[in-house]
């Protein structure tokens, strides 16, 4: 009896923390099996079957891949853009004393502080108002894309710079390395898992959004638009080969980053 | 290697209103240590990073080999800094955070690999090499960012408060080793401290600043046999100065009026020669003698009361109120077993004329003396 008392004493806290990771991991682990599902019919949620026709014939269901293929054209530009400018903005930000730089610090907040649905309708009524009322797309969801990623950006490497020790790039140039030299062989190195962290928050903000894209969107159908669309007449089970296939991706970046930090460490003799 | 001068002249920084530095001029002899100490907010590290280029200064130049190299960029300055804080690369290795400077020079790195190694065993770490530098302890630390700034031989090496974030007894340890290093490599060595026994213990000058100016400058023994100013005598060692009325000027002797005695310093030794005067005395000169004790030296104060004695080992230091209401300090080293005074017993205090000093009364008698550490 007390050895058994002592036995969940002791596990307590591992037992809830694996009810939590269930709790977090349940829907994820639903989604890869229902890519293998074999559903009886056009509007089912039930695992009727086990079939890889989901994963074989992934661009069956009509506009799935040409979404998709939009989705991470979009998502890939717009953070490659918005992280180069927010990593400048953030640079200028923590490490230049500038007019306005106080200003600039709360405004860099509001797009993240306004509700999607606000900005999403504002933006459309900008483009129309620019004259851009027959040309959404495309470059519409690109622009308001860079928009809103901007802002997790710069917070995000404004905070691993603001933990860097402005002495140390004041060392580089001591020790004779030009602005250049210094920026690339110390500041980066030091800054760069906070770049990476921003660019993979801002490339998931980007691939998953649905309310703003679908206001600024004209003709162009994402990946969370054809998944909206497709709700109301039944979801195609390829979706789930989607969701299975970009968790995957994600979780191959995160280990591989994990493993390429530790064998740097390891290595650099 | 080209040996100069480190010149500067009319050297001043201000913020808005506030002067940190204010028209400093110095001259660095090449090869020497250099101490500049001062209480923190005295402008001595903004001297030293106006030096760096870390700094713009407002106004004036820093000359070295005859080249005026005041708005020149930090890296294009034959100057290294050891930081305060260190600030080594956390992302590289120990031999890559030394290389750094040779590699950015431009030299290979097959050849910055040999002088790396040569810098490694100069200051005894080469096993620790392949770390990373928060593998390292302080002084561990301390000695790679040594290493780091002399392998580039530097004309002049800047040290911020290097051995501040170190304990005491490794902090005693460095300032051998540090000294030993400078004679080694024979580099002008300038060295930014708070701590007045530390640039005591490894400078051959001593700049002591106060204010955004130097107060007082010289070979340490001369500060303190002789310090200038009521800001030196107290910020460097303790010193007990005292009122008095100068009553006579001639012979190369300056005779002071105190309390109705008359004390007598050497001319030479009088910053102010005329009016009132301060009378300075450093404690461990002075004797304590019981009340009309014959052989009394020529500078003899009476009336004095103990108030305070604290054994300190090596020495036992005594509070005398003298008759007109001021506790001075007299030092006695613990050299004979004969007598300990106590609490309470009557002494008179008497020194030698070639000890004391007078300084300006204008002067503040407490400046330097309140002042923390860091």
């Amino acid at each position: 009896m007390r050895a058994a008392g002592d036995w969940v004493g002791r596990h307590l806290i591992l037992m809830i923390g694996m009810l939590v990771l269930l709790y977090m991991l349940t829907p994820v682990f639903v989604v890869v099996l229902m890519s293998f599902n074999q559903p009886a019919g056009r509007n089912t949620y039930t695992f009727d079957g086990f079939t890889l026709d989901n994963w074989t014939n992934l661009c069956e269901p009509y506009q799935l891949c040409s979404s998709v293929r939009l989705s991470l054209e979009i998502g890939l530009l717009a953070t490659l853009l918005a992280t180069l400018l927010g990593t400048l903005m953030a640079f200028a930000m923590v490490r230049h004393r500038f007019r306005g730089r106080a200003a600039a610090n709360v405004f860099i907040f509001l797009p993240m502080a306004t509700p999607e649905i606000v900005m999403g309708s504002s933006l459309l009524a900008l483009f129309v108002n620019a004259g851009l009322a027959g040309k959404l797309g495309f470059w519409t969801i690109f622009v308001a894309h860079v928009m809103f990623c901007l802002s997790f950006v710069v917070v995000t490497v404004k905070a691993r710079l603001a933990g860097m020790d402005p002495r140390l790039e004041q060392a580089a140039a001591d020790l004779y390395a030009n602005e250049w030299q210094t920026f690339w062989r110390v500041s980066f190195p030091l800054v760069f898992p906070g770049i990476l962290a921003a660019a993979l928050l801002s490339f998931s903000l980007s691939f998953d959004d649905f309310i703003i894209t679908n206001l600024n969107a004209g003709q162009q159908v994402t990946f969370p638009m054809f998944v909206w669309g497709a709700n109301t007449k039944g979801i195609p089970m390829q979706i789930n080969v989607i969701g299975t296939l970009m968790f995957a991706i994600a979780l191959i970046v995160v280990v591989v980053g994990e493993f390429g930090s530790r064998r740097r460490d390891r290595t650099r003799v | 290697m080209e040996s100069a001068d480190l010149v500067l002249s009319g050297l001043t920084k201000r913020y808005g209103d506030f002067v940190a530095v204010d028209e400093l001029d110095l001259v660095v002899p090449p090869g020497s240590f250099f101490a500049l100490l001062g209480p923190s907010g005295c402008g001595k590290t903004t001297t030293l990073r106006m030096i760096a280029g870390l700094e713009v200064p407002t106004a004036g130049s820093i000359t070295l080999a005859g080249e005026d190299i005041a708005r020149l960029k930090p890296y294009r300055r034959p100057v290294n800094t050891v930081f305060q804080s260190y600030a080594l690369f956390p992302h590289l290795t120990i031999r890559d955070n030394i290389a750094f400077g040779p590699r950015r020079k431009g030299m290979s790195k097959r050849e910055a690999a040999a002088e790396v190694d040569r810098m490694l065993d100069l200051v005894e770490l080469g096993e620790y090499s392949g770390r990373k530098p928060a593998q390292l302890s302080g002084g561990q630390q301390q000695r790679v960012a040594l290493a780091r700034a002399l392998i580039n031989s530097p004309q002049v090496l800047l040290l911020d408060e290097p051995l501040g974030a170190l304990d005491l007894k490794l902090r005693r340890q460095m300032q051998l080793e540090l000294k030993r290093i400078q004679v080694d490599v024979g580099l002008t060595f300038i060295h930014v401290t708070h701590d007045q026994e530390e640039a005591m213990t490894m400078a051959d000058t001593v700049a002591v600043m106060n204010q955004g100016r130097i107060e007082q400058m010289g070979a340490p023994e001369e500060l303190y046999d002789l310090p200038r100013t009521t800001f030196v005598a107290n910020f460097l060692g303790r010193s007990n100065l005292v009122s008095g009325k100068v009553t006579r000027s001639s012979g190369g002797e300056v005779a002071v009026e105190v309390d109705g005695a008359t004390v007598v310093a050497p001319a030479e030794r009088a910053v102010s020669s005329e009016g009132d005067v301060w009378v300075g005395v450093r404690p461990e000169k002075v004797q304590l003698r019981a009340p009309d004790e014959a052989g009394a030296a020529a500078n003899h104060l009476r009336g004095g009361v103990v108030s305070d004695v604290s054994f300190v080992g090596v020495s036992t230091e005594y509070l005398v109120r003298m008759p007109w209401g001021q506790e001075l300090t007299v030092f006695e080293q613990n050299h004979t077993s004969s007598r300990r005074l106590r609490t309470g017993d009557e002494v008179d205090l008497s020194w030698a004329p070639e000890h004391t000093f007078l300084l300006d009364a204008a002067q503040d008698a407490t400046a330097g003396t309140q002042i923390e550490d860091e």
